[in-house]
């Protein structure tokens, strides 16, 4: 069976070793767990807010449970999952600092993607427009977004540092998954997004 | 269609079933309906658990009503639950009335009807008397042990007891343990059997009259509980019954008080009251963590390779998806692969019964990726 994955999908399935066990928080429709079930052999399991993404899911034979990070995270055992992956969710999340740590509780590892609310055009959509931004990533008017908690990459790098937790890998990359070989200062400013790859 | 008697089954003839309570029942007869057929490799059963008031005719006529089966909607030939390819069992709890051995069956150490010196029975020995009856029929292990509400209930304790012979289960709208206020309704139910002159200590078979009236009204009382007040609301408000104003008098006025004296009065019809009893006890009595020093997750341990698929709905204030995902968290914790959404609904706990899109595309994928991975796809 041949899978085709998302790109910035991809980046996180790189992340994960094969054999593992994966809890995918926010699965969306199943994609990325089903390639990491069908290419990586992996075991894994998934949570998710919408009917319809936990209905597709099922479909495709996965284990996903309706719920949220907020809330049914508390409920999983210490250290049941390899990795625990959670993907352009954080900012989404009433409590992030809460749920990175139970991320860390229930999984060995972390796979955090975030939108980087530092990128250049956000910065200067805000300052030549002095509007919250509405970027492609990030579609939506300040009232009617989810996204009630953006960070840079900068702010991740810091709340992780408070933690004590470290980072294994950082990612920046494009929208369109396309890898920016470059630091985390250089990244702020240019990098749609990143992956981090998180360790106790 | 002919009135269907279904088929019927005498077990525990040698060895006696050994209850809960610690009483033991010998025999134990079952009535038990199939549809579809066991295949070559005897991999395609189905159990199917039916819940308090239920029976075995899940698709086809009930033999006393003339109704069509309860969940024929689900069941069938190129339903969804496919008996073109799967076999299809469904037999009548321990301790009900449609033929399985319960209260009103004769005693066979005095011939005479059981009533209340018939042993109290728990959902774990319902689900023992149904794999005894799986073994009959020759049938090693289930594709899949489904049900809702106390069908629900009986697909934990296959879980528990029975892990081996599953390779899938699904549970509806249930729980692993009865709550204070399930169990102060069903006392509410019981109570009003009891308080009814005709229930003559349980011994009203011997007579003409039967507890007509104390049955009814509880079945009122859990009709109530089986609707959400906002499905109370839209169906009846405060709408009259046939008549333009109150009477100011204690007649069904309100279309509401009509709908639950016609529910409880044709629930006699097809119910007994000693069943009620004994059935609604076993509900109460069930608490799953109870045996486990309270952990549910322990209850589970050997089902982790049990495919899982448990279904809550936003309006069930019965068994509310706070007590179903309880199930799911500890099967989580158990490791058992399990799948679970609440379902948005307006129609209370009875929704597991009717037409629900959303619950219906998830047990129809859930099925069947479970059958991909049984070769039954």
């Amino acid at each position: 069976m041949t899978s085709s994955l998302r790109p910035d999908l991809k980046l996180i399935a790189d992340m994960i070793k094969p054999g593992s066990r994966v809890l995918d928080v926010g699965c969306d429709d199943g994609s990325l767990l089903l390639y990491l079930v069908n290419e990586k052999k992996v075991d894994g399991r998934g949570i998710e807010l919408s009917q319809k993404g936990v209905n597709a899911s099922v479909v495709k034979g996965l284990f996903v449970i309706q719920g949220d990070a907020d809330n049914d995270l508390n409920e999983y055992p210490d250290d049941s999952f390899d990795y625990v992956v959670l993907s352009k969710a954080l900012q989404a999340m009433h409590r992030p600092r809460e749920v990175l740590v139970n991320l860390l509780r229930i999984g060995k590892k972390a796979v955090v993607t975030i939108p980087n609310f530092g990128q250049w055009r956000v910065r200067l959509d805000l300052l030549t427009k002095g509007r919250m931004p509405v970027t492609k990533a990030l579609d939506k008017t300040w009232y009617n977004t989810d996204n009630i908690h953006f960070c840079t990459i900068h702010d991740l790098f810091d709340m992780v540092a408070a933690e004590g937790i470290t980072v294994k890998e950082f990612v920046p990359h494009r929208n369109d998954g396309t890898r920016l070989y470059m630091g985390r200062r250089r990244a702020n400013w240019h990098a749609d997004q990143a992956l981090f790859l998180l360790e106790k | 269609m002919s009135l269907n008697k279904g088929h019927t089954i005498t077990l525990f003839k040698d060895k006696a079933l050994a209850l809960d309570s610690g009483a033991t029942l010998q025999p134990v007869n079952v009535c038990y309906e199939t549809y579809g057929s066991l295949n070559a490799d005897r991999s395609n059963a189905i159990l199917i658990c039916h819940a308090l008031t239920g029976d075995q005719y899940v698709a086809s006529k009930h033999p006393i009503t003339g109704k069509s089966g309860w969940w024929e909607r689900m069941v069938g030939p190129g339903l969804l639950i496919d008996t073109n390819k799967y076999f299809v069992v469904c037999s009548n709890v321990l301790g009900s009335c449609l033929g399985t051995t319960g209260p009103w069956e004769p005693d066979p150490a005095t011939g005479k009807p059981w009533g209340l010196d018939f042993p109290v029975i728990t959902i774990r020995d319902m689900v023992r008397v149904q794999a005894a009856l799986l073994d009959e029929l020759d049938v090693k292990d289930l594709f899949a042990v489904i049900g809702g509400s106390m069908g629900g209930m009986q697909v934990l304790e296959w879980l528990t007891t029975y892990p081996e012979k599953l390779h899938s289960a699904i549970v509806l709208a249930s729980a692993a343990r009865h709550t204070a206020q399930n169990i102060a309704f069903h006392e509410v139910g019981r109570q009003a059997v009891m308080a009814d002159p005709n229930w003559h200590g349980g011994r009203y078979y011997e007579q003409d009259k039967k507890p007509d009236k104390g049955l009814a009204v509880a079945r009122m009382t859990a009709h109530i509980t089986y609707l959400s007040e906002d499905a109370l609301t839209k169906k009846f408000g405060r709408n009259l019954q046939s008549r333009e104003t109150v009477t100011f008098g204690f007649d069904a006025d309100f279309q509401v008080e009509s709908y639950l004296r016609h529910q409880g009065s044709t629930f006699v019809d097809r119910f007994d009251a000693n069943s009620y009893l004994y059935i609604t006890r076993a509900m109460d009595y069930l608490d799953i963590a109870s045996r486990y020093n309270g952990r549910l997750a322990d209850a589970f341990k050997g089902a982790a390779h049990v495919r899982c698929c448990v279904i809550s709905f936003s309006s069930d204030w019965l068994y509310p998806t706070e007590e179903n995902k309880r199930i799911v968290h500890a099967m989580n914790a158990a490791g058992v692969p399990v799948s679970f959404a609440d379902i948005t609904s307006p129609h209370g706990h009875d929704a597991f019964l009717l037409e629900e899109p959303e619950m219906d595309q998830m047990l129809a994928g859930f099925i069947n990726a479970a059958a991909k991975t049984r070769e039954l796809g």
